[in-house]
């Protein structure tokens, strides 16, 4: 995590939608871009808002595997309901950037001309605990490596984060057993936790100077001691309605010792290696580049890209592909996210969002998927290997 | 320079056989020369010899139509070349030729056919020897065959 | 991560499909180790990786051989003097020549996998004394399809070190010997229990090889090789490179055997 809880930061405080409306307001005026939840498309999306009118008050997601609806709330929560088809990887790590500029000079002189980052900042709205540690998450592989992505850093270094404590998990959350949440401990500027009761207020924590600093805009009241305990209240009775669980305990190594169980082959029948669920997790971050000329001016460029391990050249080398199998490709897909992501950059690729499972199009569970293999720990498949 | 006896008891081939049998296999054997370019064997000819090279290579080669003579294998000191004689039709496969001046053992197959067919444990003897040469050869020419410097494959 | 320009100052040919391009900077300097590699861009093309094939000069020229197998190799080994590409770089591990000192040293090349070990040779020519004995083996499809041929016989025409050449198929023009890689393990000179070995060429070359040089006593940890996977970013961001737990472009091309042999024997890892 980048930003830790000082126990300098001041006490939590209470606002009210008033309160709530100021915020964007306030980081509006300081010229961030401010990105929140809003009702696109038949979903709960993460786009630019201008005020909490865009919020999308007394509406909850329905999420099963391979099911997503929308449904109204019976009190007008503004953030009552979990996650939906987006993750904040859209606007740090956006599905496609131009890298460089190339332009041959006189002479045969080559400029490389680097694109600049965006010229706002951004304000994240609603980032929920899950979110945040796949931000951790993705700020070890960009930031934390022998190399560190300029575009990326950029983006998130000049990021606000306002997370929001869930009260509603969704039926495909997993995150209180893979240990990242419900409740938002670290790595925010602001974290608020929403009651809807007689008052509909929201309990706002400090998670950093800069958002002590917002906060004192605020003209919000210290948090009593009722306040926090309803606040801690929201998010354990979160935790007893967690719709999915995994048992996270040795998981690298179950999966390293069971790559050629027969359960890969079984379900990559099921799979159509669309991949929606490398779209949706708010971990993956393969890309592509796509290396282009300029016909007007006879220069080049370089364009970086979504990619997705279930696409049939992602792995292509002269000859082929590594992969050609759908079976191999969803293996590649699990055990990189629960086993080998641990090896390569220290933590789990899983935050126990449960996005993947709600938008399978055939409804694979990857938590039903680990319990099977670990019931079966040491299967292999005779046919396929 | 060794004689035919230290040869033969030396070569990991005979390796393990009793001194009695080694004294007979010495006994079918005598030293050999070619001049380079000369042809130890031709594809076809009855097979009732084969070598153990002592100096220079050898190489089995075949010929096809447009392609001209393709070179199999190279044999070089110390290796057998030819098992055709323990196994009918006893005619061999490819020609042999001497790629530099080469000097070998050339060992009387037929002479040991003969005294394999009265002697069953010789036989079951020389047949496991010349069965793990041939399982050897067979290992790199499956390598060969995989072709794994072609443009098309992994390279 | 952007490129860095550099000049093509010659193109020479080593085979019917591969060539080697001396480039110069025309601006900051890249200079790879033995083993490792560039990110090579052909303007307007593409991005390729490839192995060093020479460590730079005192005015640090890149010294890169490269085997025409797609769009933008094809770009790159067909780059006419005076062309400009770009060069992001070096990246990758590096072959271990310090673990040889005192040792004998075995390189096993097949194909174009001489290529990226002959740093390592030149090397190892250069400080010979550090090394105890050198054996260079070398195996090609065909005869004209070996690389750095009178390079090879240079070095065969040295007294400090053993090379020995096979090639899979030939025709009688060839008297050099006719066979795989691998049968030149149990003649060459080196001592299993103490030797180094560096292995480069297509993934089951290398396999063959280091099953060879384990029959003849050597144990998995003083066997090295360079692995291959697709690469787009070469900084560990973009994800297509990994072999089960590793990155090859971070944590390779060059692995211990012992740590790759389990994931090389896995189809479709």
């Amino acid at each position: 995590m980048r930003e830790e809880t000082h126990l300098t930061h001041p006490a939590p405080a209470v606002i009210d939608l008033d309160g709530l409306h100021a915020l964007i307001g306030v980081l509006r005026d300081r010229g961030y871009c401010v990105v929140g939840p809003t009702r696109r498309d038949g979903a709960i999306a993460y786009e630019e808002i201008a005020s909490a009118d865009e919020l999308p008050a007394g509406w909850t997601e329905v999420q099963e595997a391979a099911t997503y609806r929308l449904e109204r709330r019976e009190d007008d929560a503004r953030f009552g309901y979990p996650v939906g088809p987006h993750s904040w990887k859209r606007w740090l790590l956006p599905s496609r950037v131009r890298l460089w500029q190339a332009r041959r000079g006189d002479g045969g002189a080559t400029e490389f001309v680097e694109e600049a980052p965006p010229e706002r900042p951004f304000a994240f709205i609603g980032v929920r605990s899950c979110d945040l540690h796949a931000i951790a998450v993705q700020d070890r592989v960009f930031l934390e490596g022998a190399y560190v992505d300029r575009d990326y850093g950029a983006r998130r270094e000049g990021a606000f984060l306002v997370a929001v404590n869930c009260g509603v998990p969704g039926g495909t959350c997993f995150c209180a057993s893979m240990g990242t949440g419900p409740r938002a401990e670290s790595g925010f500027d602001l974290a608020l936790t929403e009651l809807v009761g007689d008052e509909h207020r929201f309990v706002v924590e400090v998670g950093s100077d800069r958002g002590a600093e917002i906060v004192s805009d605020l003209m919000g009241d210290p948090a009593t001691p009722e306040d926090i305990d309803a606040a801690l209240g929201v998010t354990h009775a979160a935790v007893a309605q967690m719709g999915r669980s995994v048992e996270s305990f040795d998981l690298r190594d179950l999966l390293a010792r069971n790559v050629e169980h027969p359960r890969f082959a079984a379900t990559s029948e099921r799979c159509l290696s669309c991949g929606n669920c490398t779209l949706v997790c708010p971990t993956c971050f393969c890309t592509s580049v796509d290396d282009v000329n300029v016909l007007a001016d006879g220069g080049a460029e370089r364009w970086r890209r979504w990619d997705s391990c279930y696409s049939q050249d992602y792995s292509h080398i002269h000859g082929g592909s590594v992969r050609p199998s759908s079976r191999a490709r969803y293996r590649q897909w699990l055990t990189h996210k629960f086993g080998t992501w641990i090896d390569q950059f220290g933590t789990s690729g899983c935050v126990g969002c449960g996005r993947c499972i709600t938008w399978c199009p055939v409804g694979i569970d990857v938590t039903e998927e680990l319990a099977a293999i670990r019931v079966t720990d040491g299967e292999v498949d005779h046919a396929n290997n | 320079m060794q004689t035919i006896d230290q040869l033969v008891a030396e070569s990991p081939v005979f390796e393990g056989l009793a001194p009695d049998r080694l004294e007979l296999i010495a006994g079918c054997a005598q030293n050999v020369g070619f001049e380079h370019g000369e042809r130890l064997f031709r594809e076809g000819d009855p097979a009732d010899t084969f070598y153990l090279v002592r100096k220079g290579r050898v190489s089995l080669s075949t010929h096809a139509p447009a392609r001209g003579a393709i070179v199999i294998e190279t044999l070089d000191p110390g290796e057998i070349v030819g098992w055709s004689w323990l196994f009918p039709p006893y005619v061999w496969h490819f020609d042999a030729r001497a790629v530099d001046d080469v000097r070998a053992v050339a060992f009387d197959g037929a002479c040991l056919r003969g005294k394999c067919e009265t002697d069953g444990a010789l036989g079951y003897e020389l047949m496991t020897r010349f069965a793990a040469v041939m399982i050897d050869r067979l290992q790199h020419t499956r390598l060969r065959l995989l072709d794994v410097y072609g443009r098309d494959s992994d390279s | 991560m952007t490129p860095v320009p550099y000049r093509v100052v010659s193109r020479a040919p080593e085979t019917a499909d591969t060539w080697t391009l001396l480039l110069e900077p025309l601006g900051d300097h890249i200079a790879p180790a033995p083993g490792q590699f560039n990110m090579l861009y052909a303007f307007g093309v593409g991005e390729v990786p490839i192995s060093t094939s020479a460590s730079p000069d005192a005015d640090g020229a890149l010294v890169h051989t490269i085997r025409d197998v797609g769009a933008v190799s094809h770009a790159l080994a067909g780059s006419a003097p005076g062309t400009v590409i770009g060069v992001r770089g070096p990246y990758g591990t590096e072959w271990p020549v310090e673990q040889a000192h005192g040792r004998d040293l075995v390189i096993v090349a097949g194909g174009i996998g001489l290529a990226p070990l002959r740093p390592a040779i030149y090397h190892a020519l250069a400080h010979r004394d550090e090394f105890a004995s050198v054996c260079v083996l070398v195996g090609a499809r065909t005869p004209a399809e070996l690389l750095f041929v009178r390079e090879l016989e240079d070095w065969r025409g040295r007294f400090d070190v053993d090379v020995d050449v096979t090639v899979d198929n030939a025709g009688e023009e060839w008297h050099g010997r006719v066979g795989v890689v691998t049968q030149l393990v149990p003649r060459a000179p080196f001592d299993p229990a103490t030797a180094v070995a560096f292995v480069c060429g297509p993934e089951l070359m290398m396999t063959f090889s280091a099953r060879s040089l384990l029959a003849r006593g050597m144990p998995k940890e003083s066997i090295y090789i360079s692995m291959e996977r697709n690469m787009q970013c070469g900084l560990g961001h973009c994800g297509h490179c990994q072999l089960g737990p590793v990155l090859i472009c971070r944590d390779g091309p060059v692995f211990r055997f012992d740590e790759m042999e389990r994931l090389m024997e896995v189809r479709e890892l």
